[in-house]
């Protein structure tokens, strides 16, 4: 089991890692240390490989910035359910190899700090208070996903995934 | 099927009837690159196992986001960056002090309409403002588009914007794009292309300001239709689908402000009149152009700002930079009481130049207003136009900026010291020192140096 960490709409990068705390602000090996520093103080510490965010509407909307998504990948986050993903977020996500899945009900059903299961397989987020449903991924993000990332996986295939 | 300007784009490229929905590869005309991801680049190439970008003469990299560079920790990265743009061989490099990256890539001709760019930066939007399909993509997608000089996408639904009449004196692109913001949301346009129609003939600046502000919506490109630069091929076709149409009637807008903490938040200017600023800031890729500097200086020539207010001016890019300092903008901009800082982003993203304390309070022309965004997360940014923040820099307050530009000289101070009389009690009144500007203003003006400011 792994602890959901649940955020509301519109959590943007600024609040993943803020822009002065990006690595080649503080370095390559610190600036996860600050992830959800102003918006969730205490989650670098607390947070354990595996846990799960939740979220609401347009995660991680703002800025391009990688390193958010990179800080959490550091941490071992094992899954991002909510919503809806701002697409650069969605797209790190699956590069950088976190399962990101759309879910309408997971907000509203899982409660921060709840013990929870990302069941990929069943395709679902299964919490105390109920499963919360995940939308499939297309096959392309799976395959990538299944990988590592897309580094992992170009370096295995040598070229994108086919869209056909 | 009648297409959309993004389905037109991506079936070109791609070679293939792309439709809404469809995954794409298509290859990139040219990938952007900045400082601020370097580091994360280069090792994504490295992890690829390549040891060359596809392709050098289709690779842009600048050093803007934190320029010059505010720390030890990032001169490392640039010191980085330059050697690794040296062993590449990429010869369209843009140092520090050059400019914002999007300014740069649009007004130095980097952006071929119809093509597809990619760009380490989330305001890549910008390239639509020339019929270019730009989209931001994080470091990785980065490093794998320059590896294979092909990046995939989902072609996007698209959301058509329509303009109409002209607007009022003291009402800019900047408050449509904005009022665009307050109709969609900033999820409104997530995964989809913002297609402008009716501002075609706009200024180029005006239309980067448009293009890259549809971040703000969640786009992954936004595009103007019937631009100059564009190709005869290049418009979406009659009866085209949109998943959602918005229209603004130019000749009624009201200057637009977002409220913090977020940039859909927007109101009319007259909602805000009164709340006081502390820092007011001019510049970004956003409106950090002449024509924004001149409007700034149509209000704040010959006059100081208000003493307790700080005002940091960053052109976007060198050659904004030199046109208002040949027309003399930059000197009544400093006269007035203006720091003016190197091209670049500046305090945009909180990094370098003016950053923001807690409790602070900024008026800035750029695109975002997140908690943190400037700086201190307890600090809070508005976001307005060049009038805006001309005014807010001059009261200390956000007003509307249009009876101060019809106003006579006496009403003018009247309307000023009625503003300035209801912020009292923030931050200390400096002392200008450079007195010796006006005599230089005048002296430049003599001379046959400082061009007639209109706006």
């Amino acid at each position: 089991m792994s602890r959901a960490w649940v955020f509301g709409d519109d959590l943007d990068t600024d609040q993943i890692v803020p822009g002065r705390y990006a690595p080649f602000m503080v370095g390559q090996d610190k600036f996860h240390i600050y992830a959800f520093c102003d918006a969730r103080p205490g989650f670098a510490k607390e947070v354990r490989p595996g846990d799960v965010l939740v979220g609401g509407e347009n995660f991680g909307c703002g800025s391009s910035r990688e390193y958010a998504v990179a800080a959490l990948a550091k941490h071992g986050i094992g899954g991002i359910v909510a919503k809806s993903f701002a697409r650069i977020f969605f797209r790190n996500c699956i590069n950088l190899g976190i399962p990101v899945l759309e879910s309408e009900d997971a907000v509203t059903v899982v409660r921060d700090g709840d013990a929870v299961m990302l069941d990929l397989a069943a395709g679902l987020l299964r919490a105390p208070g109920g499963d919360a449903r995940l939308r499939p991924l297309a096959p392309f993000a799976q395959e990538i996903l299944a990988a590592g990332g897309v580094v992992a996986y170009l370096r295995e295939h040598g070229d994108f995934p086919s869209v056909e | 099927m009648p297409k959309t300007l993004a389905e037109k784009i991506l079936s070109r490229v791609a070679a293939r009837d792309a439709k809404v929905g469809d995954l794409v590869i298509v290859p990139v005309s040219r990938v952007m690159v900045h400082d601020s991801v370097v580091d994360a680049v280069i090792a994504g190439l490295r992890d690829l196992g390549k040891e060359r970008v596809w392709d050098t003469t289709k690779v842009a990299v600048f050093v803007d986001h934190a320029a010059p560079a505010p720390t030890p920790v990032v001169a490392d990265s640039h010191r980085v960056l330059r050697e690794w743009v040296r062993t590449q061989g990429i010869a369209t490099f843009y140092d520090a002090g050059e400019g914002v990256c999007h300014q740069i890539m649009v007004e130095e001709g980097y952006c071929e309409p119809g093509t597809v760019i990619v760009g380490s930066d989330s305001h890549s939007n910008s390239y639509g403002a020339v019929g270019a399909f730009g989209a931001g993509m994080g470091a990785t997608d980065i490093a794998v588009a320059l590896a294979l000089g092909r990046t995939w996408l989902r072609v996007p639904e698209s959301i058509k914007v329509t303009f109409t009449g002209r607007p009022r004196k003291g009402v800019t692109m900047k408050d449509a794009i904005m009022r665009v913001v307050r109709e969609i949301g900033t999820d409104g346009a997530r995964y989809a292309c913002v297609e402008f129609h009716g501002a075609g003939s706009l200024p180029q600046g005006d239309r980067i300001t448009l293009a890259g502000m549809t971040t703000e919506m969640g786009a992954k490109a936004g595009i103007v239709v019937a631009t100059p630069e564009a190709p005869d091929w290049l418009f979406p076709d009659h009866g085209a689908a949109y998943a959602n149409e918005v229209t603004v009637d130019l000749s009624t807008l009201e200057p637009q402000i977002a409220v913090p903490p977020r940039v859909d938040q927007v109101v009319d200017v007259s909602e805000a009149v009164g709340q006081p600023v502390d820092v007011v800031f001019l510049g970004s890729c956003t409106n950090g152009r002449l024509v924004d500097m001149r409007q700034a200086a149509a209000v704040l020539r010959g006059r100081r700002i208000s003493p307790e207010v700080r005002l940091e001016v960053v052109p976007s890019s060198r050659r904004q930079f030199e046109d208002a300092m040949a027309d003399g903008t930059l000197l009544s901009l400093s006269a007035a009481g203006a720091v003016i800082g190197s091209s670049g982003c500046g305090p945009c993203l909180g990094r370098t130049g003016g950053v923001l304390a807690g409790q602070e309070v900024c008026l800035s022309t750029a695109n975002r207003n997140y908690r943190g965004r400037m700086g201190s997360a307890d600090a809070s940014i508005f976001i307005g136009s060049p009038y805006v923040a001309a005014v807010a820099a001059l009261t200390g307050v956000i007003d509307d900026p249009r009876p101060y530009l019809e106003a006579t000289d006496a009403e003018f101070d009247d309307l000023v010291a009625r503003r300035r009389a209801e912020r009292a009690g923030r931050g200390a009144a400096s002392v200008r020192s450079g007195d010796r500007a006006r005599e230089l203003m005048v002296a430049a003006a003599r001379s046959g140096v400082a061009a007639e400011i209109d706006d």
